[in-house]
């Protein structure tokens, strides 16, 4: 019965080859260790926004008179709304957390090295348009932060030599961060960015599994095939890595409901304390702070002395990650197998990573500028270096095999 | 990597200094489970704050529910409003301009001061008024400069003053002492901790049922836990 | 991959287990996101029990009361009119009210409480109209009813006691909404009468 029906629709539509290609019989190197946990885990907070997104538009007011008050009514007087937006506020937390291991993964495994360039590439727009989408949704409560948030980040754009004063006023709709803003951003952030997401996640997908995940040692299983054409370190990933993410998840939900339970502030990280009163175009708070996963890169935009300069400065802090694949010219990938240079490197480049997140979320002191342009300058070091010393950079023999 | 070990080493005391706030906050110590505490500071609240400041995103009838308290209580005792309802929010007669004209601004909306502010910051701040003659209510307050307000509660702490103590080590401690109310130091402490509960309470009503039901989620989740990691395990015994 | 024995029992148990246990934990996460549908607390509060004032409500005048978004009818019926409801038997539809369409201790002739006032909720049973209220001019829709209620829409009658005629669209009596007297001239709607 069963069967006749899955003849039917595959006699229509590839159902069975398609799974077989992508989960049955997917080949996957076996020696995965925790850090693979992360991709799977950021696809289930991908779909743990959409729902909860979706859920909380439908007692949203998305006007500046209306909105404050409408998240307040969802957080008392909807049916169990608070368990909604907390899951929705955690997992835009969780979500950058996943999603920063996920990428530090790839740094040391070197998984954007060829062949898997286009891969890491869509990663990284990925990476893009959820910082857009966290920015936009950050908006939506129209809370203090919210408000002082956007106003700085919009008024970036104003360093544009030429154009920008005229692109602020354009990206606003208004003098000033409004109600006109408001609308669009959540336009964005609901409808816009995340078609564009799951378009990306898609070729994410499709990109992984044409050229097959690299793994812990860096090696190709793919060179090393048994007579039927199976990878001989190769498991299909139905069941084995099934049920391994299953137990990633369950790991990982223990602490996502945790902090979602019992602290969904995250110590003022996650939800800001001034976001709790409503915007005031009047006044802005004593301290403004962009939420944890923009204070990388909000540091080192105040470390550089000069508005055009700072900007530029952040978003080159986010293209160089792009050209990572061309800047890495080693051919070995694991830092298993890589030079003592290259591990230090990727060291310094973790500890600066961290650093300045802090420093982008205190307020600024002359001693702690000066710091902050110590670490964007490690900073950028680490990709400068790694061109420079990647070239011939002294390895260690690579085995054949998978090792565990 | 020597510059890298330079800079860490200057950023320690810098980060201790920077996290430090110039007022030493007092300690709260509420306890959200403690309902008599929140229906006096409810009642103390109503009676003595509501008159200025609304907690306009919370419901009558939802804070009698929470608090214990009947409805008819709830009307009788806490709505003064004639015309309003027990599901009505609970939002305060004084139109803005109005307001903003006596105060030089509008009295804030307190329904989330507390996550704002946190509590301690708003059990300081009720005990942190004292007299100042500069000023145009003649109070001033140790951790809201020049604040905008009347001291409300004087009739029940008395006239405070400030009175500033070198210690031997040579710091400075600001104590406040006030004489001439209704109520003694402890019982004013105790006041202030009730307003501070209840106002925790309203900014965040869900917590005592959110935590609650997370020890359930908690406690499904490390059952799932061992059973993944058993199947997880079962199934890698054929991987070599 | 080895040849080594697999423990299929195990094995099968601890997949169902977990199939199961993930079950539950995935109709637990669907609980708040179903529960959300509900009336929100504002909801329940604007559709709280409304207090009328019925005693300056004249004779065979008609008043409206706002309860949970729809239009709620209170009629003074004079003598003439009730006497006259006594007569329209054969009719109605359902002239002894049959069908659930009133609370208890409104399935009498005149369909209330107290005979003189009649309250039901005004929207037409067909496809939810609000009805006409003709104090005078009903006779025009069925000969010798002096008032009534007439649907615009399409066309349904019914008396002063909210019982539909037979011939028109509306299949059911007008609905009573459960509501108790405070005392002679005060009404709640939205509470059972003998509810605290």
């Amino acid at each position: 019965m069963i069967k006749n029906l899955v003849d039917w629709i595959d006699a229509r539509i590839p159902m069975t080859a398609t799974y077989n290609r992508h989960v049955g019989q997917y080949a996957t190197p076996k020696n995965f260790n925790f850090w693979y946990f992360f991709g799977s885990l950021a696809m289930l907070v991908l779909v743990n926004q959409f729902l909860t997104g979706i859920w909380l538009t439908m007692n949203y007011v998305p006007t500046a008179e209306g909105a404050f008050a409408s998240i307040e009514y969802i957080m008392r007087d909807v049916e169990y709304g608070w368990l909604l937006r907390y899951m929705h506020s955690t997992g835009a937390s969780a979500f950058f957390v996943v999603i920063y291991l996920h990428m530090f993964r790839g740094l040391i495994y070197g998984s954007y090295q060829k062949p898997r360039e286009l891969l890491w590439l869509f990663g990284m727009l990925i990476f893009l348009v959820l910082m857009a989408e966290a920015f936009m949704g950050y908006l939506l409560p129209w809370g203090q932060m919210s408000y002082w948030g956007a106003q700085v980040i919009i008024s970036l754009f104003g360093a544009i030599p030429f154009i920008g004063d005229d692109l602020t006023l354009w990206i606003r709709g208004d003098f000033v961060v409004s109600g006109a803003t408001l609308n669009r951003f959540f336009a964005l952030h609901v409808i816009a960015l995340p078609l564009v997401l799951v378009v990306l996640v898609f070729l994410h997908l499709i990109a992984l599994h044409e050229v097959g995940s690299n793994n812990p040692d860096g090696i190709e299983i793919k060179k090393n095939k048994d007579e039927n054409g199976w990878p001989i370190d190769g498991i299909p990933f139905h069941p084995y890595y099934t049920v391994k993410d299953i137990f990633g998840t369950a790991c990982f939900l223990i602490i996502f409901c945790y902090v979602l339970f019992f602290m969904p502030e995250g110590g003022g990280y996650f939800l800001e304390g001034p976001n709790f009163e409503a915007a005031n175009s009047m006044k802005t708070p004593e301290h403004i702070a962009p939420v944890w996963y923009f204070t990388p890169f909000y540091a080192i935009l105040r470390a550089i002395p000069d508005k055009l300069f700072g900007v530029m400065g952040m978003g080159l802090a986010i293209a160089v990650l792009f050209v990572l694949p061309w800047l890495d010219r080693c051919k070995v990938k694991s830092v298993r197998y890589r030079s003592l240079t290259h591990k230090l490197n990727l060291a310094q480049f973790a500890v600066s990573f961290v650093i300045l997140g802090y420093l982008g979320a205190v307020p600024a002191t002359p001693e702690l500028t000066i710091a902050a342009r110590v670490f964007t300058l490690t900073y950028f070091g680490f990709f400068f270096f790694l061109w420079l010393y990647s070239k011939n950079e002294k390895t260690k023999p690579v085995p054949e095999r998978l090792t565990h | 990597m020597k510059k890298l070990l330079i800079a860490l080493v200057a950023l320690v005391p810098t980060l201790a200094f920077a996290s430090g706030s110039s007022v030493h906050l007092e300690s709260a110590n509420i306890d959200l489970n403690d309902t008599e505490s929140l229906q006096r500071g409810l009642d103390l609240f109503q009676h003595n704050c509501s008159g200025c400041h609304s907690t306009q995103y919370q419901r009558y009838s939802r804070v009698a529910d929470d608090l214990g308290i009947s409805l008819d209580d709830m009307r009788e005792k806490f709505m003064f409003d004639a015309d309003a309802k027990p599901g009505d929010l609970m939002e305060n007669s004084i139109p803005e301009d109005a307001a903003a004209k006596w105060f030089g601004a509008t009295p804030p909306d307190l329904t989330l001061v507390a996550r704002v502010r946190g509590e301690d910051w708003i059990y300081t701040y009720l005990k942190g008024f004292y007299k100042d003659e500069n000023r145009p209510f003649g109070v001033n307050n140790i951790v809201f400069p020049s604040v905008g307000m009347p001291h409300v509660l004087e009739h029940l702490q008395g006239i405070p003053v400030k009175e500033v103590v070198k210690q031997e080590d040579g710091t400075e401690v600001t104590t406040i002492v006030a004489t001439g109310g209704s109520l003694n130091a402890e019982e004013y402490d105790q006041v202030v901790r009730d307003i501070t509960g209840f106002l925790v309470y309203s900014g965040d009503p869900v917590k005592l049922e959110r935590e609650s039901l997370g020890w359930w989620v908690m406690g499904f989740l490390f059952i799932f836990l061992v059973l993944t990691y058993l199947l997880k395990k079962e199934y890698w015994r054929d991987v070599h | 991959m080895s040849n080594a024995p697999v423990d299929t029992g195990r094995r099968r148990f601890l997949t169902a287990a977990t199939a199961v246990v993930g079950g539950v934990g995935a109709v637990a996460v669907a609980v708040p996101f179903i529960k959300s549908w509900n009336p929100s607390a504002k909801a329940k509060a604007a559709g709280a029990p409304v207090e009328v004032n019925i005693s300056k409500v004249e004779p065979g005048q008609l008043i409206r009361v706002e309860w949970r978004g729809k239009p709620v009818w209170v009629v003074r019926r004079t003598k003439e009119i009730l006497t006259n409801l006594a007569t329209l038997d054969s009719q109605l539809r359902d002239p002894a009210s049959a069908e659930e369409q009133q609370p208890a201790y409104a399935k009498n002739a005149v369909r209330s409480i107290n005979p003189e006032y009649f309250i039901a909720v005004g929207l037409c049973t067909h496809l939810g109209c609000s009805p006409t209220y003709l104090p005078d001019t009903f006779s025009e829709q069925v000969e010798g009813v002096p008032s009534g209620f007439y649907c615009p829409c399409h066309g349904s009658k019914f008396d002063l006691a909210g019982r539909v005629f037979k011939g028109v669209p509306a299949p059911l009596n007008l609905v009573v909404p459960p509501h108790q007297y405070i005392d002679a001239g005060n009404v709640i709607i939205g509470v059972d009468q003998g509810a605290a």
